[in-house]
């Protein structure tokens, strides 16, 4: 293999390291807490929610922006590093 | 200034505006009416990403939907969030950098096939005019509630606006008059919501003001909701009461089906680079959190005090809001009990539930029906959809505020209808015109062909307007069930495997098609009586099929693939290019 194959390869590789580590947050915040664990979560209360009804109306939204924005940051580094940025 | 002056004059002023931007954002070749030219900055994308993905559906009904189903509400929240992160991850950067016009494009020439083209052009075709009915019904109710002008006139006027900055302006029109809107609807959703918060527990922002304690009593907006429900027999707001397996698949369709959603998926070939794609994404997602996490607060808001102000209040006594959403036909009043006070509770009031009004006025002058009530305590009959629009009402709030809370109602509709319908028109002048029936014609005639198309879909839409077929509300399902099902998986394949080939990718498309379509279809529309938990396949509505054709389609995509020839080497090439942002 030359240089720009194994670049290439590695670049895609940490690209998916990235996304399935992202994924798997995204899936833990809204199924995980605000479905599934939901009946063990509701038993906190904070204020006035249930911990699990919080997390299925208000805190898996906020934690969906918050991994695009990581996303973003992080691609933009691996960008950088394997040089294949746009400028 | 009396409401009706002061939403002409906003309403007024919101459509000149629109008028305005589109005269100044006229397109002149189809890589400007496709894409804007595809230089669209990634903050202005991501306004006009809100602006297109936030339908009447969101803005109107959303937050009412909610309000009756409670914590199952949040499956909405969920479902048309999270896409955009599948969106952001998944595909967004890449087709951008494959860097054509539409959905079908990629799809074609990823799985070098015409056939794959043709059955993305049909899919895609399918999912755009169903929810385009939905937003025209939004436009009706708009219309005919706060400028008292008939259904009719309504849509024709709403039709003629989205003409003129759709068919001159194309994307480019489109994309900055959505800017615009996306500005209009969010100061219209957030404003009534913080007035309520303050009004109601005294802090000024709604999603912590729904957590809060009331200032009328030392109580939990939440405790006490739930409360009053239990009291006049409804379950508790905060509890669930679908199964958890089809909360998870409902969800999980509306997610994935967001994701595959042709209107906002070509949105993403309109920025500059791969990096604005992803940032863009970000952005779309922010602007549209905004209304995602007021919407759940507005919903609680509204069921405590629409419970407050009327249930065991004299009819005489109600209010002004009640009586003009009751002329409408969306509210009924049936005084079983013969108080003349109004009961509300759990369960429905009248066989059939919707109310069929006779010409003739009762004892209270509260319009009759001709259904035959049911006999349990409940007396009232109120449509879903009103809610956010009554919402500054029954709070009453100052008039201005309803009138703008109509001009938002508008550009949510607008806008989207106008995503929906560029999405028509590119896929039948640029995928079956240019690319698989006439490919000579020349971009000039291309460009014509496509502002025809446009033309041609706004008129069946407003046709929709006008006599809007009843399954309506029916078909939201499909929209998201078939997205979800078919264009999401061979998306998703196209990029992530290379082996992917268009045995594999055809089959599968058809299968998750087939398979979801006739699932919703058999619930939906042979045999509705059947469409209970008992009979549905591992306990899945209708609603969340979609889940289950998605990982059809995958499974028959992958042992197909593996049993048929390679794609050819050019296809190798593609893919690897899509992966890399710099260009090669």
């Amino acid at each position: 293999m030359n240089k720009e194959k194994i670049n290439k390869y590695s670049y895609w590789n940490a690209n998916l390291k990235i996304v399935s580590i992202l994924l798997s947050i995204w899936f833990i915040s809204s199924f995980g807490a605000g479905i599934i664990f939901s009946d063990f979560l509701d038993k906190i209360k904070i204020g006035g929610f249930e911990l699990g009804f919080w997390f299925a109306q208000q805190g898996s939204i906020i934690i969906f922006v918050l991994l695009i924005v990581i996303y973003c940051f992080l691609m933009n580094r691996l960008d950088k590093k394997f040089e294949v940025s746009e400028d | 200034m009396d409401v009706q002056l002061l939403t002409y004059i906003i309403v007024g002023a919101a459509f000149a505006l629109y008028i305005a931007i589109a005269l100044w954002s006229r397109a002149s070749s189809t890589g400007e009416f496709y894409v804007a030219g595809g230089g669209v900055h990634p903050i202005a994308n991501g306004m006009a990403t809100a602006a297109d993905w936030m339908s009447a559906a969101s803005f109107i009904s959303m937050a009412g939907i909610i309000s009756f189903m409670g914590r199952d509400g949040s499956v909405y929240l969920m479902g048309w969030t999270g896409g955009y992160v599948l969106l952001a991850l998944l595909l967004a950067p890449y087709l951008r950098k494959f860097g054509k016009f539409t959905v079908p494009d990629f799809i074609g020439d990823r799985y070098y096939s015409n056939i794959a083209r043709l059955v993305a052009v049909i899919c895609l075709i399918f999912i755009s005019f169903t929810y385009i009915a939905g937003q025209m019904r939004g436009v009706g109710i708009v219309f005919s509630r706060f400028l008292e002008v008939d259904i009719n006139t309504g849509v024709i006027i709403g039709m003629a606006i989205v003409f003129i900055y759709a068919v001159l302006g194309g994307m480019k029109g489109i994309t900055y008059t959505q800017v615009a809107q996306y500005c209009v609807l969010i100061f219209a959703y957030m404003v009534p919501a913080i007035f309520i918060s303050i009004l109601m527990t005294g802090n000024p922002i709604p999603q912590l003001g729904f957590g809060s304690k009331l200032l009328s009593e030392d109580i939990y907006l939440l405790d006490k909701l739930n409360q009053v429900l239990n009291d006049i027999g409804f379950n508790s707001y905060t509890e669930f009461k679908k199964s958890k397996i089809d909360i998870f698949c409902i969800t999980a369709a509306l997610m994935i089906g967001t994701a595959g959603l042709p209107h906002v998926i070509v949105r993403f070939f309109t920025v500059p680079r791969v990096k604005d794609a992803r940032t863009s994404a970000g952005w779309a997602l922010l602007f549209i959190a905004i209304l995602y996490l007021t919407a759940p607060a507005v919903s609680s808001f509204a069921r405590l005090n629409f419970i407050n102000t009327i249930d065991n209040t004299a009819y005489t006594d109600t209010p002004n809001w009640f009586k003009n959403w009751e002329d409408i036909g969306l509210i009924s009043w049936t005084d079983k009990n013969k108080d003349g006070i109004i009961q509300y509770r759990s369960g429905n009031a009248l066989e059939k539930n919707k109310p069929q009004f006779t010409s003739e006025r009762g004892q209270y002058n509260q319009r009759l029906v001709l259904n035959n009530p049911i006999s349990n305590e409940n007396e009232i009959y109120i449509d879903r959809d009103i809610m956010v629009l009554a919402n500054p009402e029954i709070a009453k709030l100052p008039n201005w505020v309803i009138a703008l809370v109509a001009a938002g109602a508008l550009a949510a509709a607008l806008s989207t209808a106008a995503g929906l319908l560029l999405v028509i028109s590119s896929a039948v002048s640029h995928d079956l015109m240019k690319k698989t029936l006439k490919p000579s014609i020349t971009e000039k005639q291309e460009l014509l062909l496509a502002r025809i198309s446009a033309a041609t879909a706004i008129i069946i839409a407003g046709i929709f307007g006008i006599y809007p077929p009843a399954f309506v509300a029916q078909v939201v399902a499909f929209a998201f069930g078939l997205a979800a099902a078919s264009i999401f998986p061979a998306i998703v394949m196209g990029i992530f495997s290379k082996r992917m080939n268009k045995y594999g990718a055809i089959f599968g498309m058809l299968s998750g098609l087939i398979f979801t379509a006739s699932y919703i279809v058999f619930f939906k529309f042979v045999s509705p009586e059947y469409n209970v938990s008992e009979y549905w396949l591992f306990g899945i509505s209708p609603e969340g099929i979609g889940v289950i054709g998605m990982i059809l389609n995958f499974l028959v995509a992958i042992i197909i693939s593996s049993f048929s020839k390679q794609p050819p080497i050019e296809v190798y090439e593609i893919v690897d290019n899509i992966r890399m942002p710099e260009e090669k």
